[in-house]
């Protein structure tokens, strides 16, 4: 059967005007819960950080993590140059969006742990992978010379080969590494190329790397390296005990 | 003479709900006419999301019901769709029932929309739906389509969900996470890399084929 062209047009229109409508009318209406589930995920992240939080939190449901996480984590902003920022909201800077500004106007949220006397400063990180983006919550300890943990997240890695670094074994790897040098100088972790290395190639400032996914571990090398960068500045300004570092490119 | 006029009504006497012909567009798909084995379609899927047997339940369930609903969707406004545009139509119709799948995997399954991601919005793509949609919901009617979408979807769905089966036992010693091995008290299991990554599947899927078509005795033409 062939219909008339505007029969076809007409037909398109309408069928466009329905879908359209229905898809609109369901992410109006499933758009809070989705943001909730969005906020409760990050949450999850910044806590999984910690190394003694990330254990806890597979048993948590929805609520307890939120209440967790008002219980143990303080948040502040600062700008590039380690001043606080007032009246921004840390949980609510994107930090995929500040990743794209200049150097001037980004934003960087802090989240300092604090829990039964242990401290902790949980640091987004931002930076690209092989496919996509990837991005972590690093904790360092408060004098910015250790990991405490990091959890790290990716959008599209290869399954089993660059998305390892979602793994608990690989985050735990850079747990109780070192940032700085012998004498000081802030050399970030670096995973280094191919996987069970023997221990004698790996440093206080050395993990382990992720065979078949080299690039991955670039991408983590330099997210790292450039965010730790970023935040040397707030520490030296804010933070007592974290002076007198020098960066080393 | 007058007989044979009395049968004709007879004939056209209401079918059952589930008369042997409708159970047959449920049953074919699952091992005589099915989707991935034997049409060999939705391959790409069967491959990406199989490493682990939860995400596979999603995805199988997510696929069913887009199945079953752009099925009844399709044939319902069969005599409407003009044959010109039919496939964009199609795709229209897919495409908004894969995103109502992954809105509402986004609000209430958050773990499993991440590790899903693009494979959720890939099933628009997915030629098991659009083949059913152009060879039985275009040309017929609705209730007859919604069993042959319920057909196709579950066996698919049988399919990958034995992939995954082999493939997480093999590639990391647990069944829907649950680490079997350890269970059992076997410490040194030693997994298989090569389950994880796509050639697993492959394989896997291979050896389903072999044996499926050695007990029907299907021969490719």
């Amino acid at each position: 059967m062939q219909q008339s062209n505007s029969y076809i047009i007409i037909f398109s229109l309408v069928l466009t005007v329905i879908l359209g409508g229905l898809l609109s009318g369901v992410s109006q209406v499933l758009g809070p819960t989705q943001k909730k589930a969005i906020d409760l995920d990050t949450k999850k992240q910044i806590l999984g950080a910690i190394p003694s939080e990330k254990d806890k939190i597979g048993d948590l449901t929805g609520e307890q993590v939120i209440d967790r996480y008002a219980e143990v984590i303080q948040s502040f902003v600062s700008d590039a140059d380690g001043n606080l920022i007032e009246g921004v909201v840390a949980e609510d800077v994107n930090i995929e969006k500040n990743y794209k500004k200049p150097l001037a106007e980004k934003q960087f949220p802090i989240f300092k742990y604090s829990y039964g006397g242990e401290e902790a400063y949980i640091l987004p990180t931002f930076g690209a992978g092989l496919w996509d983006a990837i991005w972590g919550f690093v904790a360092i300890t408060p004098d910015f010379k250790q990991v405490k943990g990091i959890s790290m997240a990716h959008r599209g890695e290869t399954p089993g080969l660059g998305a390892r670094i979602t793994d608990p074994e690989v985050q735990g790897r850079f747990v109780d590494k070192m940032i700085v040098d012998a004498s000081g100088n802030l050399v970030s972790v670096v995973m280094i190329k191919g996987e069970k290395n023997p221990v004698s190639k790996l440093g206080p400032n050395k993990v382990d790397g992720l065979a078949g996914a080299t690039l991955t571990a670039v991408g983590v090398n330099n997210m790292l390296e450039a965010y730790l960068g970023f935040y040397k500045n707030y520490f030296d300004k804010n933070v007592k005990g974290a002076n007198a570092l020098t960066m080393n490119q | 003479m007058s007989t044979e006029t009395l049968e004709a009504p007879v004939a056209k006497q209401k079918e059952a709900m589930l008369s042997k012909r409708r159970r047959k567009f449920v049953t074919d798909p699952l091992s005589d006419d099915n989707p991935i084995t034997i049409q060999v379609l939705g391959i790409c899927s069967a491959l990406a999301v199989t490493t682990q047997m939860q995400p596979t339940m999603v995805m199988a369930i997510s696929v069913v019901f887009v199945m079953i609903f752009s099925n009844l969707t399709i044939s319902l406004i069969r005599n409407l769709v003009p044959t010109r545009v039919r496939i964009i139509v199609q795709l229209a119709i897919v495409a908004t029932l894969v995103t109502l799948v992954s809105e509402v995997l986004k609000a209430y399954a958050f773990d499993m929309y991440k590790e899903l991601s693009v494979f959720i919005g890939l099933i628009i793509t997915n030629c098991i739906v659009m083949g059913r949609l152009e060879a039985f919901a275009l040309a017929n009617k609705p209730y007859d389509s919604v069993l042959d979408g319920l057909g196709s979807g579950l066996g698919y769905s049988w399919i990958i969900l034995a992939v995954a089966f082999f493939r997480e036992i093999w590639g990391s010693g647990k069944v829907f996470g649950y680490p079997v091995f350890e269970a059992m008290g076997i410490e040194n299991f030693s997994t298989n890399g090569l389950m994880v990554s796509p050639v697993g599947a492959f394989i896997v899927l291979g050896f389903i084929i072999w044996v499926q078509r050695t007990k029907s005795g299907y021969v490719e033409h």
